[in-house]
């Protein structure tokens, strides 16, 4: 068939229309069902260039990896099947205390970091110190490296010989982790907090509700939602940092890695740790979408836009 | 059915231009490095192969370059400068290098950290010397040549403590050990001791340390000559519990660490070899390590 320039209908019409064939008598006119299959036809090849252009860079890739002078080795060093099956046990062991220290850790630092975002975000002169401190705990802890922060808690702490203390490096590390991320996530809330428009809160405050009020009911349920991305970047950082709470010994998925290939230094262990964080990342990804999405549902069905 | 012509028609171009440039690229930057030994088959020991100073091909023409980590630890380095020729392993580069017909001046040390010692991929030194035990598992990674120590592992516990007046590894079980992942030491723990409960690992030995000062741990399994100079000078309120048994009768030994088939490591082998043989290696122990002469043994 020929295409043949014509003046056509103005675009994106096409899609309003009841579909072809509904009962009620409407038959498509040759120049749509022409417009429709053009159409389809340029989908068609742009999905076929698409797929074509994916595996040959999927092929070139291959080949280049596998015809590497170094590959034979490097196989034997990264990928060796004997080696996965001999660590895949001894990480997963190590994981369940990644993420018995991602569940305890990650609640306190929500909880922590939103009582600081709201020290700093409190109104009035007679908070000025409240306000000064979250924001120097802030300022401090963001800024100090994690790493150095583990070390002076899980190895400076027990130095002291406080009466009482715990010496446990799983606990210590728990502790320093929530240090520093919570002073991250309470910028996150902060700045959730600060987003809300101060119209909504003049608009609270108008109907009679006190500043506590207006921040639970109307400010706080508005900035979470915004929250909810940049609060996961921060909960997937600290599932991925709770490994280095091993500087005190205890052993993660990392470490217990790190003990196999210390043995037989042979890489291929610390290729099973990455993939079963990321394995473990995946799905908590995944929900949290299903729950910003649900809740964005819920407030278009509420009319505002 | 012109259209769909020119769809097959549009389709080859793009296709063949996509496979043009991703050649190109290939050609230009991915082009393979030849490497000296890319099937990993060693000619390590061509028995004819020369071992003189000139026939030797060293990363740098006429250097030897050592490597070991930083900091390079007490008794085995002096003053964390492998370049003084003090304390033991630097001592035994020294004299390997003699061996090979390398002055002092054509030593060059390199930084290396221990784990990067093995991994994959061209190395930067000619050989590794850090405390590195010889295994058949690790012989698939990389090249050693012959010990040049016979090493024994030890426990090291606070003087007083329970783990202290432990006499036989049955005593050992039931506290909580500490090692340095990727030692021996911690192999020992893990299959000799079998603790019940889990040993905790360190980063470092330093951080090991700590950890025993804290009481964190109750003892800690370190290689004998550490052991002895953790004891005099760094931890002083702690004592050597006692020393492990090798295992299966074999001694467990240092090696130095070449390149997966490296040109040298026959070479290298050889010095050690003659080292032994005329005494110089037992003269440079007596030197450095001659304090750690023995600890009672843990059966």
């Amino acid at each position: 068939m020929t295409f043949v320039k014509q003046e056509s209908g103005p675009e994106g019409a096409d899609d309003h229309g009841d579909p072809p064939g509904a009962d009620d008598g409407y038959v498509p006119s040759r120049r749509r069902l022409d417009r429709e299959r053009y159409k389809r036809d340029r989908a068609r090849r742009a999905t076929a260039v698409a797929a074509l252009s994916t595996l040959v860079s999927a092929v070139v890739l291959y080949l280049v990896v596998v015809n590497a002078p170094g590959w034979p080795r490097t196989k034997e060093t990264f990928f060796s099947a004997e080696y996965a099956r001999e660590a895949l046990p001894r990480v997963l062991e190590g994981l369940w205390l990644n993420v018995r220290l991602l569940l305890v850790c990650g609640v306190a630092v929500l909880v922590l970091g939103m009582l600081i975002a709201v020290a700093r975000t409190l109104r009035g002169p007679v908070f000025f110190p409240l306000r000064a401190l979250a924001a120097a705990y802030t300022d401090f802890f963001r800024g100090l490296p994690l790493i150095i922060n583990l070390m002076i808690v899980v190895l400076g702490v027990p130095a002291l010989r406080l009466q009482g203390v715990t010496v446990d490096p799983v606990l210590l590390g728990g502790t320093a982790l929530t240090l520093t991320y919570s002073a991250y996530v309470a910028e996150v809330f902060r700045a959730g907090i600060e987003s809300v428009h101060p119209s909504q809160r003049a608009a609270a405050r108008s109907l009679g509700l006190t500043n506590r009020q207006a921040l639970r009911h109307v400010v706080l349920p508005q900035a979470v939602r915004r929250q909810v991305p940049p609060l996961l970047n921060d909960l997937v950082s600290l599932q991925k940092d709770t490994g280095l709470v091993s500087i005190g010994g205890a052993i993660d998925a990392v470490r217990a890695a790190d003990i196999i290939v210390g043995r037989s230094l042979n890489y291929t262990p610390y290729i099973v740790a990455g993939l079963v964080f990321v394995a473990l990342t995946i799905p908590m990804t995944r929900f949290t979408d299903w729950v910003t999405a649900r809740m964005d549902r819920q407030r278009a069905q509420g009319g505002t836009t | 059915m012109r259209p769909v012509l020119r769809t097959a028609r549009s389709l080859r171009r793009a296709a063949s231009a996509a496979i043009a440039s991703l050649l190109a690229v290939v050609a230009v930057g991915c082009a393979p490095q030849p490497e000296d030994d890319a099937s990993g088959s060693a000619s390590s020991s061509a028995s004819g192969a020369s071992c003189a100073k000139g026939d030797l091909s060293t990363k740098t023409s006429g250097k030897l370059t050592v490597a070991t980590d930083e900091p390079a630890y007490e008794p085995w380095f002096k003053d964390d400068d492998p370049t003084n020729g003090e304390g033991f392993e630097s001592a035994v580069a020294y004299a390997v290098a003699k061996q090979l017909g390398y002055d002092e001046a054509d030593v060059v040390w390199q930084s290396v950290p221990f784990n990067k010692a093995f991994a994959p991929g061209a190395k930067t030194f000619d050989f590794d010397v850090n405390q590195v035990s010889i295994s058949d598992e690790r012989k698939k990674a990389v090249d050693f040549s012959s010990g040049y120590y016979d090493v024994r592992q030890a426990v090291v516990a606070l003087k007083g403590s329970a783990a202290a007046k432990a006499t036989s590894i049955a005593d050992l079980r039931k506290l909580h050990l500490g090692a340095q992942v990727g030692t021996t030491s911690l192999n020992y723990i893990q299959d000799v001791v079998k603790p019940t409960r889990q040993a905790a690992a360190y980063a470092k030995n330093d951080q090991a340390k700590s950890a025993l000062k804290n009481g964190q741990i109750d003892a800690i399994v370190v290689d004998l000559p550490t052991a002895f100079y953790i004891t005099s000078a760094e931890v002083t309120d702690a004592r050597i519990v006692g020393q492990f048994e090798n295992r299966g009768g074999t001694p467990e030994q240092f090696g130095l660490v070449l390149d997966k088939g490296s040109a040298l490591t026959s070479c290298v082998t050889t010095a050690v070899d003659a080292l032994r043989e005329d005494g110089t290696l037992a003269k440079i122990e007596q030197e450095w390590l001659s304090d750690a002469v023995d600890a009672p043994v843990l059966k």
